[in-house]
């Protein structure tokens, strides 16, 4: 069933407790299951011939693929309740899918199940300036609704990377981030409320119109539940207003110790940047020839730091972040004089992850996220194993939020070095947990780190995460084997690489 | 350090240790905590339910109470506290005002502003109880803040979820759900929260006019560039408290004009609608008016409801003195796209109503009685307290 030049797959065995009848080996029922699907959607919205169901064998982490064993592209809601409904009724795997831009294979199919992409789900239904809110359908593009809000001076403010690409359904299903994170929120701070229809095919409304709604949670619970307990059919979001002015203080210095130090300066004096992000001097010296963002190539790293809001209130910001940057030993600052200024100060940051494909054959991208204070032991402590395994390693890391993300470079090509590569992340990622941090800070645990997950928790904690997954699926059908590693799972530990030049969307910017 | 530097220098991190002298050491902790979890197994075993209290201060809100009180005040103390990382972590019977001391001392606090109703409150009862207070317009509300929680199940089982960063999506995020589940999932044995900077500067404006114009000046402004982080509309009048740095707090009173509210009188009027001791709550309070709490989108009209109001959250949350009957209040309030609680009444006007909350449509009642029942099997916890039948 792989692809011919794809690597052997490395998806996680199907071992959920969900139900997992091979259609394939029941032509009869196969061929009911199509009819029911077939007749609950309107022409050419199910398929099911290999040729058709290969664009969807693997989405942002092409390292795992797997062909499905149908594709619905349901129109709208009533529809995809539809799908659930037969698929919870004769027990399929239901794997939902946005734009299939996610990082760690959290859209990966199922080999006996329908992959429901709601990517004909694509209308922006209403925009309210008054109320600052928007109700899109789960297939608009991030970007889509700030450019649709940009007339009423409004945006829509997480802003992962993929953000040109990747969907409103999709980011409620990871909890998406980006750069502005720490003042502005992740989804589940900007999301009021997410219709979503449940395996058994009902509609529910998680949230409300108003600030919050009665009985638990669920909606903090649905955002970041990767597609497992309800598939979303709308969502509404909270617009903000666009800031009259963003400003860039960019940094160098002459020691990674001293450039994490002013990160927790900058917050101890009370100030949250719009955006703080740090690389260190492999990471510059591998972008700086690529996009001539004026970096110092001496420093052992460069600070950005943001601010936005007011031209009063700006000014007034950056004049008490160089103070503190400058109490902490900066060597050099500049200050961005113009939007297209701030713009090249960031390209280098944006470009970080092509950049340095361009100068290794391979790499493997991580997403650890550890407490700040913690950032000089960690560099140190990634310098250490970079000289263990003898493997490059260039840092990139969402400093405001403490989200690190190591590029280990490799040559897929020499021997042994895959699998250093793969031990060298391992070992990041449980000093990561041994931290006090996060196997992963925004891309979601998916298939990748589903291995990981019996690190960073313990059986009793694996089980409850499994008795809310029952709450919502008791079958467990929807997005089996994901994110929630079984106590068979936990046995095994595996890894996986990412190779720049195997992923499906090399022109999205990645950091 | 001058207490005049603009930038203090607070980059060392503490880890405080617990405030009563007689506090004991972490040993004894553990000990408390399975403490609580021996009790809560015995209690599934027994079938008798449990009742989580830390200060008993929100013993008001929600269904009536049942079960033995289970206290958590002896599990008290910060256990970590990193001004430079945003985050403390406390266990849940720390008073409220003990944590919001130790933040002030590093000029942070809590930024959603949870109600002060008695200086017994801890942050266990906080979490649970979910309130927020004005500044939740600007900043969010309980669940926005936390990020990490370690709880007892209805099993006994001690489980840790989240954490101490920002940023985690490893596993569904149970800590949220917690923020106002008022005890009825699991106890709250400790949690970490994130914390904001004090703003630089303050003011309040007040502006005289009648709520339906309140609601549209407060909605509009929110859709401006503008540093409001609270507002009020109460007896003809609507105040809006500016936060932020001196210069957008300058700029922003230069465009939203209206009469300048002196400073001290500014602070005691948001803490006494924090804190639920403004005349409007005093008032109802002393003449035994229920008290409903009505939450709607922010641009609804003022409500086809007899009673005194008061507006809060730039519109989105309406306060109603009133004895009504539930059925209009929560009709109307749903027609409106929000949901109704009936936050200060009787147990007999509660029951009366079916319930402090809004009833839950059937689909989302069935899935609070799944998550119910997968955290609690044996129903211990709270039976009531949120709805009636579970």
């Amino acid at each position: 069933m792989s692809h011919d030049n794809a690597p052997p797959p490395l998806r996680p065995a199907p071992d959920y407790a969900g139900a997992d009848r091979d259609f394939a080996r029941d032509a009869a029922a196969r061929a009911a299951l199509f009819a029911r699907l077939g007749a609950a959607l309107p022409e050419g919205s199910l398929m099911v011939e290999a040729e058709d169901l290969r664009p969807y064998e693997c989405d942002g982490l092409s390292a795992y693929r797997q062909v499905p064993m149908a594709v619905a592209l349901p129109a709208d809601e009533a529809q995809v309740a539809a799908v659930l409904a037969i698929c919870h009724e004769l027990e399929v795997p239901v794997v939902a899918r946005g734009a299939g831009t996610g990082l760690s294979g959290g859209a990966l199919p199922h080999a006996h199940g329908v992959v429901l992409s709601l990517a004909r789900m694509k209308q922006i239904l209403s925009m309210d300036a008054t109320s600052r809110t928007a109700v899109v359908q789960p297939g608009v593009r991030n970007l889509a609704i700030s450019e649709a809000a940009a007339s009423l001076g409004l945006y829509y403010a997480p802003d992962p990377s993929s953000q040109i690409a990747c969907t409103i359904g999709g980011n409620v299903a990871e909890n998406s981030g980006g750069v502005h994170c720490l003042k502005y929120g992740l989804t589940v701070h900007n999301v009021l409320k997410v219709r979503g229809v449940t395996i058994s095919g009902e509609v529910v409304e998680f949230g409300s119109a108003a600030l919050d709604a009665p009985g638990y949670d669920l909606l903090a619970l649905m955002i970041g539940s990767e597609g497992m307990l309800a598939v979303v059919t709308e969502v509404t979001v909270r617009l903000t207003p666009k800031p009259q002015l963003a400003q860039v203080v960019m940094a160098s210095f002459d020691d990674v110790n001293k450039a994490g130090d002013a990160v927790a300066a900058i917050i101890a004096a009370g100030i949250i940047p719009a955006g703080l992000e740090m690389m260190d001097k492999p990471a510059t010296l591998a972008v700086e020839p690529f996009v001539n963002a004026g970096y110092d190539l001496e420093a052992e790293a460069i600070l950005l730091c943001e601010s936005d809001g007011t031209p009063e209130e700006v000014a007034e910001e950056i004049a008490r972040v160089k103070t503190v940057l400058d109490r902490c030993g900066a060597r050099a600052m500049a200050v961005s004089r113009s939007e297209e200024e701030r713009l090249k100060f960031w390209a280098g940051r944006k470009a970080a992850f092509p950049a340095v494909g361009r100068i290794s054959p391979d790499y493997y991208c991580m997403d650890g996220t550890i407490p700040r204070k913690r950032l000089a032991e960690m560099l140190t402590a990634i310098a250490a194993l970079s000289q263990k395994y003898g493997l490059r390693c260039a840092n990139v890391f969402h400093a405001g939020d403490g989200n690190l993300h190591p590029l280990i470079m490799f040559d897929a090509n020499e021997p042994g070095e895959l699998e250093r590569a793969e031990a060298f992340g391992a070992e990041i990622l449980e000093k990561s947990v041994e931290f006090g941090g996060s196997i992963t800070g925004e891309h979601g645990v998916g298939a990748e780190k589903i291995n990981q997950m019996c690190v960073q928790f313990n059986r009793d904690e694996r089980d409850f995460f499994f008795a809310v997954k029952r709450a919502f699926d008791k079958r467990g059908l929807l997005n089996p084997g994901k994110a929630i590693p079984t106590l068979h799972r936990c046995a095994e530990y595996g890894r996986m690489r990412v190779s720049f030049g195997q992923m499906p969307f090399p022109d999205l910017p990645r950091f | 350090m001058p207490p005049t530097d603009p930038i203090p220098d607070t980059t060392m991190a503490i880890t405080a240790t617990p405030a009563t002298p007689s506090a004991p050491p972490s040993a004894a902790y553990d000990a408390i905590l399975e403490g609580f979890a021996a009790r809560i197994r015995q209690a599934a075993e027994a079938g008798t339910p449990l009742r989580i209290e830390g200060g008993g201060s929100k013993n008001f809100y929600g269904g009536p109470l049942h079960g033995e009180v289970l206290s958590t005040a002896a599990y008290r103390g910060v256990i970590a506290y990193e001004p430079t990382e945003l985050v403390i972590t406390a266990r849940a019977g720390t008073p409220l005002a003990e944590i919001e001391t130790v933040l002030a001392e590093r000029q942070q606090m809590l930024a959603f502003e949870p109600p002060r109703f008695s200086p017994t409150s801890t942050i266990g009862g906080v979490v649970a109880a979910g309130l927020s207070g004005p500044r939740r317009l600007q900043a969010g509300a309980v669940r926005d803040f936390v990020l990490g929680t370690r709880i007892i199940d209805g099993q006994g089982r001690i489980l840790t979820f989240g954490g101490q960063v920002m940023k985690n999506v490893a596993g569904y995020d149970v800590s949220r759900v917690m923020a106002g589940s008022l005890g009825t999932l699991g106890l709250i044995a400790e949690v970490s929260l994130k914390v904001l900077p004090v703003p630089v500067a303050e003011a309040t404006l007040r502006f005289a006019c009648d709520p339906a114009e309140g609601i549209v000046r407060v909605n509009r402004w929110g859709g401006q560039p503008l540093p409001i982080s609270a507002t009020a509309w109460h007896g003809g009048a609507l105040w809006v408290r500016l936060s932020g740095a001196e210069a957008a707090v300058a700029a922003a009173r230069a465009v939203l004009g209206g009469e300048a509210v002196d400073d001290g009188a500014g602070r005691a009027l948001w803490q006494a609608l924090r804190d639920q001791t403004h005349a409007f709550f005093a008032s109802a309070d002393a003449a035994g008016t229920p008290l409903w709490r009505l939450s709607v989108p922010s641009t609804a009209q003022p409500l086809d409801l007899p009673g005194e109001t008061l507006v809060e959250w730039g519109g989105a949350l309406r306060w109603l003195a009133a004895d009504l009957p539930a059925d209009k209040v929560r009709t109307t309030v749903l027609a409106a796209g929000g949901h109704a609680t009936l936050y200060r009444a009787g147990d007999e006007a509660k029951v009366r109503a079916g319930g402090a909350f809004q009833p839950l449509s059937p689909a989302m009642a069935a899935l609070n009685r799944n998550l119910k029942r997968e955290f609690d099997p044996k129903g211990v916890f709270g039976p009531g307290r949120l709805y009636p039948d579970f």
